[in-house]
């Protein structure tokens, strides 16, 4: 039996079974499906190299979406990392690129994986993709990284949510600097209880964050919010590998992502009725289109 | 407390941009409309897309309007070809015409109905939502209410309501160990028009449906294969 709704359960498993977390989430999926392990394991691999191709098609991106309102960022960053004078140093600022690059695709009907969602799908494939490039890991364990993920994930689908409509950009932007925060720290071989650090870091810097984009188009500022909050997962998971504690436990950020969620007001909850989608320079710009 | 969710409800599904709701869900919807519609084997070259609230509002922007063409075209989420298929339809002679309309309150706001125009004056409506993360669910059949979602293969049948219709019906299936999921008969009034559909775990043999056609009161029958 590998089944489990909260953390503190998932944790207790990994520690009875000696086990990480993607391999406990692993086993919990082919109990579930009746699928055979090799057959959910090469399906999330094609996810991996789905992700991929993604990052490197956004990087080609020279021309603007059909809004208007993204396009040709991430080739920019993708750049400015190489010109060896870059403020955040050359790696962390490929991972801003990656990130961004994946939402310039989704903007532009290429092919992305939903991490949870489309308009959070930048975050994950970016912390894993410069995991590959930077570590040298390998594509095997990044895909087993997929699961530290998506064993993290269920919990927050459980007991919270990762639609923007229900709880804002935190369930969605928030859940997945989360997840990837303690995909890295497994990849990294990081204990189960340091990955779950590493998600509580992420998760409870950011509670209350809306969901306001402009036109209701996935681009503004949803572009640069997943290239933001890759980084954002890169320290959460450098906290949590230095064996800093946040002081909560990864159930209460999850409870209290879902307090703010329910206390959002419906405006700023993916309508385009609130915030940046009401500002006035984005009417006007909706005006010019 | 139980937990049903998959790792791949939370890594995927892959999909064409940007939105899953908005594209992902409008693929699958029109791949399920197809499916109602005989899929592949028929040629129906009218179709009406009748698209209210969200859909209507701002899925221009989400492409909402080609993910449906591409679904009617029986593309996957995943094909890029998603960007061009209101390209490929006019290539392929078929004919689509686009409406804002407003299907009432009742209606979920990310809501399609699509409607076949045949060339005898006949037509075929589905009405379907798609209600997250791309799930969807048709509504209305041809005015009948449904619940059908695509999660499994289902068997639709038009037959009359008549005393002993689906036991003949799930008999014919019992001798051929089909397991059944969910049944749901709604009907216009007593011994009028109706409409059956029947969700199973495995698609049906094909020479099965030959079978189920000789049911006395089938006035339609047609697979809807299960959604990728």
């Amino acid at each position: 039996m590998n089944a489990y709704a909260t953390a503190a359960e998932m944790l207790a498993l990994c520690e009875q079974e000696k086990i990480s977390i993607s391999e406990l989430a692993l086993r919990r999926e082919v109990e579930m499906t009746g699928l055979s392990r090799e057959e959910i394991f090469a399906k999330m691999k094609t996810y991996f190299q789905t992700m991929r191709a993604s990052i490197r098609h956004g990087l080609e991106i020279r021309t603007p979406s059909t809004s208007g309102l993204s396009g040709g960022d991430a080739a920019k960053v993708f750049d400015y990392a190489k010109s060896g004078n870059a403020l955040l140093g050359e790696d962390l600022t490929r991972l801003v690129a990656y990130s961004c690059a994946v939402l310039e695709t989704n903007a532009q009907f290429g092919r992305i994986v939903a991490t949870p969602t489309a308009g959070s799908s930048g975050i994950v494939p970016a912390c894993l993709v410069l995991l590959e490039e930077t570590r040298g890991i390998d594509e095997d364990k990044l895909t087993q990284a997929l699961f530290s993920a998506s064993g993290i994930g269920i919990i927050i689908a459980g007991n919270a949510f990762l639609a923007g409509a229900q709880g804002g950009c935190q369930a969605e932007v928030g859940s997945a600097s989360c997840i990837a925060a303690a995909a890295i720290v497994e990849a990294l071989d990081g204990t189960p209880e340091r990955a779950c650090a590493a998600g509580t870091f992420a998760l409870i810097n950011t509670l209350g964050l809306v969901c306001d984009p402009i036109g209701g188009f996935v681009e503004v500022p949803c572009v640069s919010r997943n290239g933001m909050f890759a980084v954002h997962s890169w320290l959460a998971a450098t906290l949590a590998l230095a064996g800093a504690d946040p002081r909560v436990s990864l159930d209460d950020a999850i409870f209290a992502m879902r307090d703010v969620g329910r206390r959002m007001p419906r405006e700023l909850r993916e309508t385009s009725l609130g915030g940046l989608a009401i500002c006035p320079g984005a009417c006007k710009s909706k005006l010019k289109n | 407390m139980n937990n049903t969710y998959s790792a791949f409800d939370i890594i995927g599904p892959a999909m064409i941009g940007p939105s899953s709701s908005h594209t992902a869900g409008a693929v699958r919807l029109g791949l399920l409309a197809r499916g109602i519609c005989g899929g592949g084997t028929a040629f129906y070259p009218n179709i009406l897309i009748e698209l209210h609230g969200s859909f209507a509002a701002t899925g221009e922007g989400h492409a909402t309007d080609r993910g449906l063409v591409a679904g009617l075209l029986g593309l996957p989420p995943d094909d890029d070809r998603l960007k061009d298929s209101l390209k490929l339809a006019q290539a392929n002679g078929i004919n689509i015409e686009f409406r804002k309309v407003d299907l009432g309150v009742n209606a979920h706001p990310n809501t399609a109905r699509i409607t076949y125009l045949f060339p005898d004056g006949e037509r075929l409506s589905v009405t379907g939502a798609s209600i997250g993360g791309g799930s969807v669910v048709v509504r209305e059949i041809d005015g009948f209410e449904t619940e059908l979602n695509g999660e499994l293969d289902t068997v639709v049948f038009w037959h009359m309501d008549r005393p002993g219709f689906l036991a003949r019906v799930t008999g014919l299936l019992a001798c051929i160990e089909v397991n059944i999921a969910a049944i749901q008969t709604t009907r216009r009034m007593r011994n009028s028009e109706a409409l059956t559909i029947i969700k199973i775990d495995a698609p049906l043999p094909p020479d099965c449906m030959s079978v189920l056609r000789k049911i006395p009161f089938v006035r339609r029958l047609l697979a809807v294969p299960k959604l990728p």
